[in-house]
């Protein structure tokens, strides 16, 4: 049944893409919890904020204009204008900059040395209020992203694989183009890491919050710095998801199904966070293709969980995650 | 001055070991009770009833049952939306396939299939911990919606996918279905609170609540000085769900009548639970209710100013209360992280002083 095959072949093939659009996600989870160990749940609001101020931006709407006209009874909808595409992510980078100062200074600050689930709470609270923010700011509408990525099945793969195998492969452009950002991204961020001086910084942050304190490095700023880069890393999710199914508040969710990859991979590993997206994106299709319809189809909603979940019962810490060591 | 130990000599063993040792407290305890069952039953509309102190009582039950998990016992759980839907789903099979038998009898019964199937899901918690637990804690949500969803069996093959109970009276009095009156519905709910908050209550301050206090500080320092992890997490797991199906038994029969697992189960009531045992306070029986009142009344209070009085449209009036709720519970954090308890705790330490603080 070569048919078959190259069907479940390129089954799997679409499911490692999607996986990379989970790992976008749980990048920035981990980043953020390297350096603060804070499990940041707002993680996919930030990657809907962040896309919703990008349409916004691009098509010059008015921030908070239904507020404005239900307080003032005027009608104001948008500005008249347009943005290119680069000028309006470039202004969005700089909006979620600003978030993070914001976040630093108005949450963080104040609950330095509390307990990881009140920190994991206020996040919640966090995302809750940025998801009010942004349709109050923005609208509720679902919005089309349109920042001149490449959409719909790439015809050349079509062709090549099929004078190859006689069997043409359907691959989506937009997730080609994902994969791609994903790899430069991840390359960057290791760069960045390993190479900088504030990647230094931050990985001794992550290291031992106390020890950087004593060598002079500022937790502050180190975690402005990587709430921005989180930010950033959501904005680039945003766009991807945006572009493959609009903005809309269901873009959130997607934090939800980075959960489970961070599970599998560990919370403190940027490999793994790939990894671990590849692992769930290719088994909750290759799943719902063979098992899925066998017994009522929709496993995707939980697939990932469950397999998340064996997998921890035998190894607690995640495939990259650092071993646990429990004193007394 | 009257809000003293002082005066209020105990001459028994059980006087001593009482819930309330000040006489104030215990006369505010039967205060309450004497208002939450011999006046409000008589004065309550359905207004009231339906929009605030029936989703309280029953939110309140879910809070203890997470409270127990979390708070006494320390194992994050964010699955109480799925535990709800078994105990509804539970108690919907039971009523329609043993009309004969007494609802609150179904009720109980669908509290205690919850609880096993929160042993079930309880079991990877002897090996997974702390946010990992937690986000397992994930499947059992997802799975458990799913299921009720793509099962047919669950919701007696009807056509829209819903279940809505059918009438049942005890006494002669309908509790379920469209003719219960409110007094009906608030006494039912009122009673199982009650019954619940007793049961929690004495559970925690025995042996058995103790173990659970010695895993939730250390686990592996309880496992030394003797208390078995294996039925002290999935006793909590198994107490926890229990109240939860209860209270997803009363959320579907009592108080919606009709229920859709997605959306009435959804992820979104294990957080809101969870938020109410945070604000209300980790560890006491007291945060449990007082943090399901706060998140109870407040979108009815934020709806009635924004909509009511300022005449907001509807749509921007949700979205500014999201962001209000969100901004409340980061204040709050920051605030104080222990909660409405805490603060009912510090209050009662000032009354004890007063008038001479020094």
């Amino acid at each position: 049944m070569p048919e078959q095959f190259y069907f479940a072949l390129e089954v799997s093939l679409n499911g490692l893409m999607a996986g990379i659009m989970y790992a976008l996600v749980a990048l920035g989870f981990v980043l953020i919890f390297k350096a603060s160990g804070i499990f940041n749940y707002a993680q996919g609001v930030l990657a809907l904020f962040a896309a919703l101020t990008l349409v916004g931006l691009q098509n010059g709407q008015i921030p908070f204009a239904h507020l404005i006209n239900a307080v003032f009874g005027t009608s104001l909808h948008h500005f008249g204008w347009t943005l290119p595409a680069v000028v309006a992510i470039a202004l969005t980078a700089v909006v979620m900059t600003g978030l993070a100062i914001l976040i630093e200074r108005y949450i963080l600050k104040h609950l330095v040395n509390q307990e990881p689930i009140i920190l994991f709470m206020a996040t919640i609270g966090l995302a809750y209020f940025l998801e009010g923010l942004g349709d109050v700011m923005w609208g509720a509408e679902i919005k089309n992203l349109d920042v001149g990525l490449p959409q719909g099945i790439s015809e050349t793969i079509d062709e090549v694989t099929f004078n190859w195998f006689g069997y043409g492969f359907f691959i989506d452009r937009l997730d080609i183009v994902a994969t791609l950002v994903a790899a430069a991204l991840v390359i960057s961020l290791m760069l960045f890491s390993q190479f900088t001086k504030y990647g230094r910084a931050l990985r001794a942050v992550a290291d031992d919050h106390q020890a950087a304190l004593s060598v002079g490095i500022s937790l502050r700023f180190i975690w402005v710095m990587v709430w921005s880069i989180a930010g950033i890393v959501a904005l680039v999710a945003g766009i991807m998801w945006g572009s493959k199914s609009g903005v809309q508040f269901s873009l959130s969710l997607i934090a939800l199904k980075a959960l489970p990859v961070l599970m599998l991979g560990g919370f403190t590993s940027i490999p793994g966070a790939i990894v671990g997206g590849l692992i769930i994106g290719m088994g909750e299709k290759l799943f719902e293709f063979f098992i899925g319809p066998m017994i009522g189809g929709a496993t995707e909603n939980w697939f990932a969980y469950v397999l998340a979940l064996i997998f921890l019962v035998f190894r607690p810490q995640g495939l990259f995650g650092e071993r646990i060591i429990e004193r007394v | 001055m009257f809000y003293r130990e002082a005066g209020d000599f105990k001459s028994s063993y059980p006087g001593d070991s009482q819930t309330f040792p000040i006489r104030f407290d215990r006369m505010r305890y039967y205060a309450v009770l004497a208002v939450a069952f011999g006046i409000i039953p008589f004065v309550i509309n359905d207004y009231w009833a339906s929009a605030v102190i029936v989703p309280f009582l029953i939110y309140a039950i879910a809070a203890l049952g997470l409270n127990i998990l979390t708070g006494y016992c320390g194992q994050v759980s964010l699955g109480t939306g799925g535990f709800m839907a078994v105990g509804a789903y539970a108690c919907y099979k039971l009523m329609t396939a043993f009309p004969e038998v007494s609802i609150l009898i179904h009720i109980l019964i669908a509290g205690g299939i919850t609880a096993a199937v929160g042993v079930l899901f309880g079991l990877p918690s002897l090996r997974i911990k702390g946010f990992y637990l937690a986000v397992a804690t994930l499947a059992a949500q997802f799975f458990l919606v799913w299921l009720f969803n793509k099962v047919p069996w669950f919701y007696n093959y009807s056509a829209s996918g819903q279940i809505s109970a059918p009438e049942r009276t005890f006494l002669g009095v309908a509790l379920t279905g469209a003719n219960a009156s409110a007094p009906a519905k608030y006494l039912t709910c009122a009673i199982f609170l009650f019954a619940l908050a007793w049961l929690a209550r004495n559970l925690t301050r025995g042996t058995i609540g103790r173990k659970w206090m010695a895993i939730r500080d250390m686990d592996i320092a309880a496992e030394i000085i003797g208390v078995n992890p294996l039925t002290t997490k999935l006793s909590a797991f198994a107490v926890s769900s229990f109240f939860i199906g209860i209270s997803g038994a009363l959320f579907f029969a009592v108080y919606l009548g009709a229920a859709e697992v997605g959306e009435s189960f959804g992820i979104n009531k294990s957080f809101l639970v969870l938020f109410m045992i945070i604000i209300g306070g980790l560890g006491s029986i007291f945060g449990s209710l007082a943090g399901a009142a706060f998140l109870v009344l407040l979108p009815v209070f934020l709806k009635n100013v924004l909509v009511g009085m300022l005449g907001w449209p509807t749509d921007l009036a949700a979205h500014l209360e999201l962001m209000i709720v969100g901004a409340l519970i980061v204040i709050f954090l920051i605030a104080e992280p222990h909660g409405l308890n805490q603060l009912w705790r510090v209050t009662k330490e000032k009354l004890r002083l007063w008038p001479f603080p020094h």
